[in-house]
């Protein structure tokens, strides 16, 4: 069996209900399990920008994305390998503040792994981290040894290609030229 | 000026009639009755079918549809009204059939409370519909419509479902038609990559052994004639996909066959030989190539196509040229050289004569023994005199009626080819005499597929629809026995089946009958039923156990055909 390697998604499409539900039933239909998944709009009016994570192989990836562009409402459809894009998510950290003030290391670690204290008061504190999952999650384990994390929560990922500009505007333009030829 | 508003149902009627609609299938329901309302006051505009089952409904669209090229329109209520309709929308997303299934919904104040007959058919049918979208205000209608009837004939064609919520039916609103313009979410034709053309006219003209696939893309694209200067000029031997039968005059002296499991042993053998294997509009469905991992390994390809997501899907080609194929096609005839590939066409007729002597003459012409179905189908070819629209149902006698039937008009074909949905036929046929109104239709179909949907004679009777129905009985769901004799050790587990006296039945809904048993009467009682005006049932008892050969069977290569089962 073809090795799975970790694809990135970008997918652009209208601002319509029920879109999301047709893009996941694209992985669904071949049982292919989403890592991670963010909708939220983008810099196009009326367009949403979805990012989506998966394992699969190469022949699967481009026939999932051939059929998630066939999609009506789906503008644009692609996919990337870690190299070809710039890739972060957050996490959001709730701490104890009684841990914290017993064991300074943690304010210490806090700083090594350029987390940020966004809110503190007397029972907990709110520490948010950026970074690669990776990352977060060496922050994750660390702060876990010390007893301190009331909850925690990590986003999907988001990405940016770093080849090019944001291609979309001008590939529209060629489509609605098209269009009007 | 104000307008006058009208209600949100006869928004719909004058969309309809914008459209170019005069001809919709329909059963009415509670949550559609406004819109049958309005339909009263339409009905010298919009002819309605009255159907018996909303499944007949939906495939007498299909029938409509693939016969005539426009839109099939179908006119259902909420819930059941609309499930029903279910497998007819998925039929028409892997037949690449243009419908328009307008359902009633609840009013949009109760969606979500699983009010009475409220389903949700937008998420039901998304996955199986080419667009499927929910009609919430009475402003909406003219867009929705207008975009439902693009989406549906434009492009690679498909069934786009209507969810027309009541409120929207009953709300008035002013009539402004809408044009539809450019959508960011929907090209419906892909541009084609600059020098795809040259290439591929170059590895036409290169190549020593070429083969074309013919699809169903050739019909729905209208380059029919376009794809016949292609193979004329460059001389290339065609196969046709099931679909794809009448896109090439049967004929025609380039023509080989159908492809794939009950193909043609020549064009089979000869997909394993080629050096180039040029496919147009047609989607390599694995009932084509058999093996995946052993066909065609020897050619290139080039793969034609109005649907991007296609290439490389089933087959990795080494050219892919996208487009409308009335255009790309006749650019590269523009670009190829006249050749002459005659050692090449040769090399097939000592398969062609291997393929008549083994399985056509007994199949076709036996000279004892019960009535064959193959029989059957080249008598109505032959005194039809090759130009009746073939209709079939599912099984054998859709595979022997696509063996044996001949055509030389386009359009001719009518079948369910990648749901392979039992039951098609009859609705099919009947949406097929309102397609095309000048045409013979005949509809060949077994005894289990005319039990399933057995209850639009009703509609036939009503309408006097002309269709010649051909019931090939023999007492089996002959297809899956056959498998069961083939790969299941003869253990025919639940497929004998038990018919009713069609001949009551028949008399019942007031259509003429026939029952042949006899092959000294086929042809008098073919002849009758040709001649006869309006519908007309011939029951033809054949042989209980035939067998559709030749076959690839399942996981085998292409070539590796059964010609006889000893």
């Amino acid at each position: 069996m073809e090795d799975k390697t970790l694809y990135t998604l970008i997918i652009f499409s209208e601002n319509v209900a029920g879109l999301l539900n047709q893009i996941t039933s694209v992985f669904t239909r071949r049982q292919i399990n989403i890592e991670s998944l963010n909708v939220s709009a983008s810099s196009i009016e009326g367009l949403h920008r979805y990012t989506i994570t998966c394992f699969c192989d190469e022949a699967t990836i481009h026939k999932m994305v051939g059929q998630i562009e066939k999609k009506i409402g789906v503008v644009r459809a692609q996919f990337f390998v870690s190299d070809d894009i710039f890739i972060q998510e957050t996490a959001l950290f709730k701490l104890s503040t009684q841990k914290m003030l017993e064991h300074r290391e943690i304010s210490k670690i806090i700083r090594i792994h350029s987390a940020k204290i966004v809110e503190v008061n007397p029972t907990y504190a709110i520490v948010t981290k950026g970074g690669m999952t990776e990352e977060i999650l060496s922050l994750f384990h660390t702060l876990m040894q010390w007893d301190c994390v009331l909850q925690y929560v990590r986003s999907g990922a988001i990405a940016i290609t770093k080849n090019k500009r944001e291609l979309l505007d001008e590939y529209l333009a060629e489509r609605k030229e098209r269009y009007e030829a | 000026m104000t307008r006058t508003k009208i209600s949100g149902a006869e928004i719909l009627m004058r969309s309809l009639v914008a459209e170019g609609v005069k001809t919709l299938f329909g059963y009415p329901g509670g949550a559609i009755m406004p819109v049958f309302d309005a339909l009263y006051d339409y009905s010298d505009r919009l002819h309605h079918i009255l159907v018996r089952h909303e499944q007949g409904a939906v495939h007498a669209a299909e029938g409509f549809a693939r016969v005539s090229g426009e839109v099939g329109v179908c006119l259902v209520t909420s819930g059941p009204g609309a499930t029903n309709t279910v497998t007819g929308i998925a039929d028409a997303m892997l037949d690449s059939t243009p419908i328009v299934v307008i359902a009633g919904q609840v009013g949009a104040q109760m969606l979500g409370s699983d009010a009475f007959q409220e389903c949700d058919i937008v998420n039901v049918t998304q996955p199986i519909s080419k667009w499927a979208y929910q009609i919430r205000s009475a402003e909406d209608i003219t867009r929705a419509v207008s975009l439902a009837f693009h989406i549906a004939r434009s492009g690679r064609p498909g069934p786009v479902v209507l969810d027309f919520t009541r409120n929207a039916q009953v709300e008035t609103a002013e009539y402004v038609p809408k044009k539809v313009g450019f959508q960011r979410g929907y090209e419906a034709v892909p541009p084609t990559k600059p020098g795809s053309i040259e290439a591929a006219a170059e590895m036409i003209n290169a190549a020593k052994k070429p083969l074309v696939l013919i699809g169903q893309g050739v019909e729905l694209g209208e380059a029919q004639k376009e794809v016949r200067q292609l193979i004329e000029k460059a001389d290339m031997p065609a196969g046709c996909t099931l679909l794809g039968l009448s896109a090439l005059p049967t004929n025609h002296p380039l023509n080989m066959g159908m492809l794939g499991m009950h193909g043609s042993l020549a064009s089979n053998v000869k997909t394993q030989e080629c050096d180039l294997l040029i496919a147009i509009g047609m989607r390599f469905d694995d009932r084509i190539t058999g093996k995946i991992s052993t066909y065609a390994r020897q050619a290139k390809k080039i793969h034609f196509d109005i649907d991007p997501s296609e290439i490389n899907k089933n087959i990795a080609v080494d050219l892919a040229v996208l487009g409308d194929c009335k255009k790309t096609v006749s650019a590269v005839t523009a670009l190829v050289k006249e050749n002459n590939h005659q050692a090449w066409r040769d090399s097939f007729n000592e398969y062609k004569d291997k393929e008549q002597r083994l399985v056509i003459e007994p199949e076709v012409f036996p000279k004892e023994g019960p009535v064959k179905m193959g029989e059957v189908i080249e008598r109505v070819a032959t005194q039809s005199h090759e130009k009746a629209i073939v209709v079939t149902d599912v099984g054998q006698n859709q595979m022997l009626s696509a063996r044996y039937s001949r055509f030389t008009e386009k359009r001719s074909i009518v079948t369910s080819g990648g749901m392979g949905t039992m039951g098609f036929g009859l609705p099919a046929a009947i949406g097929a005499t309102f397609g095309r109104p000048d045409r013979t239709v005949c509809l060949f179909v077994g005894d289990g597929g005319l039990q399933m949907t057995i209850e639009e004679l009703g509609t036939i009777m009503e309408q006097q629809c002309p269709v010649k129905v051909v019931l090939l009985n023999n007492n089996y769901l002959g297809n899956v026995r056959q498998w069961q004799e083939l790969f299941f050790d003869r253990r025919y587990s639940f497929t004998h089946m038990l018919s009713p006296d069609y001949g009551k039945i028949a008399e019942a809904y007031r259509i003429p009958y026939t029952l042949v048993t006899e092959r000294e009467q086929l042809d008098n009682a073919i002849a009758q039923m040709l001649s006869a005006k309006g519908p007309y049932l011939l029951e033809v008892a054949v042989m209980e156990e035939d067998n559709v050969l030749p076959m690839c069977c399942p996981g085998d290569d292409v070539d590796d055909m059964l010609l006889e089962i000893k």
